[in-house]
């Protein structure tokens, strides 16, 4: 049994150690807004905050997580970051197939609590590690200046 | 007489230990410096070397390409705001991801980029406290034989395919046994 805390909550799961975060917190607890893309923490749609730092759940046993703080997309909202983040999305519309969104979210809000402004180059170097097979890159820089804007 | 036959017996004396001391030091020095020429099969290998990149990001595999995705340094050498290097890496190898991890996992700083260095010029840059984080040699020491990023080097875990991945050549334990018997012949360095 592992106990892990998701979003202020604490689940006990029967899963073994060596599962990804991922799949404990998709199947185990049942918040798929966590995705699945890669596998090999190439892409970044798994991305999650673990103690407030991004980190690509699929690349996580989730032994790792446990006595740490989980974050998801569903309750990233709750912190001024991070509703920060999600508003500015919402404002210039970034979203297109949305399959990577959440992990884009999660990087940016990670992005925007260790650099409240971040430059084009930062913003580049923060999220290179998520793709977007839609290519809205452009939108997402736009969307995190303007969350840095609202922040200030 | 008697008191130049011992004047010169001095003399002689006096020449032939210093010679063999010096012969000693020419010895010891020529010792030291083929462990190191050892040593530097193992800093050489692209496990060791990906990390110590004479630019600002890693590289990967035997081939040391660009690191997928690209990632730079930060200033600490753990990555920037938003994606660490920690975002990956852990504490350990997980072959679920094929993700490499190990305690601590970061980059070296930029005054230990050792691509392109000659086995004398990575000696020197790596004896350098200046350069090196002010490691004296008994630091030196220390973190090429018992530090656990260092220790990764063996122990490099499987790639995504499950495909395990080639350590650094020479043993832990022959490794560590030839770093200390190298410090303590003086550290020396290759030309």
């Amino acid at each position: 049994m592992i106990s892990l805390n998701v979003n202020g909550k604490t689940y006990t799961l029967d899963v073994p150690p060596d599962m990804p975060v991922l799949w404990a917190i998709r199947d185990g607890i049942g918040l798929t807004g966590t995705k699945y893309g890669c596998g090999i923490a190439q892409c970044g749609a798994c991305t999650v905050h673990i103690d407030g730092n991004a980190v690509r759940s699929c690349s996580m046993p989730v032994s790792a997580a446990a006595g740490k703080c989980v974050t998801t997309i569903e309750n990233i909202g709750a912190t001024r970051v991070g509703k920060a983040t999600q508003s500015a999305w919402e404002r210039l519309d970034v979203m297109q197939c949305g399959y990577c969104q959440s992990g884009q979210i999660m990087s940016a809000a990670a992005l925007l609590s260790g650099n409240p402004k971040p430059t084009d180059a930062d913003i580049d170097a923060a999220m290179s590690g998520n793709i977007c097979r839609c290519a809205t890159y452009v939108r997402i820089r736009a969307a995190i200046h303007e969350a840095a804007k609202a922040l200030a | 007489m008697s008191q130049r036959k011992t004047a010169l017996t001095l003399l002689l004396g006096g020449f032939f230990a210093f010679g063999a001391s010096s012969a000693q030091d020419v010895a010891r020095q020529a010792q030291s410096e083929k462990l190191f020429a050892d040593i530097h099969r193992v800093l050489a290998h692209p496990r060791c070397l990906n990390c110590h990149p004479k630019g600002d990001s890693p590289k990967q595999g035997l081939d040391a390409h660009l690191h997928v995705p690209p990632v730079a340094r930060g200033p600490a050498g753990k990555g920037v705001a938003g994606l660490q290097c920690a975002a990956c890496h852990q504490a350990e190898n997980y072959a679920a991801s094929g993700v490499p991890g190990a305690p601590n996992w970061h980059l070296a700083p930029l005054s230990m980029g050792w691509e392109n260095k000659s086995q004398g010029e990575l000696c020197r840059v790596l004896l350098d406290q200046s350069k090196n984080g002010q490691k004296d040699l008994k630091a030196i020491v220390e973190h090429l034989t018992r530090d656990e990023l260092v220790a990764w080097g063996w122990a490099p875990g499987t790639d995504a395919d499950g495909k395990a991945r080639e350590p650094v050549p020479i043993p832990k334990l022959e490794f560590n046994r030839i770093v200390r018997a190298w410090a303590k012949l003086g550290a020396k360095c290759p030309k």
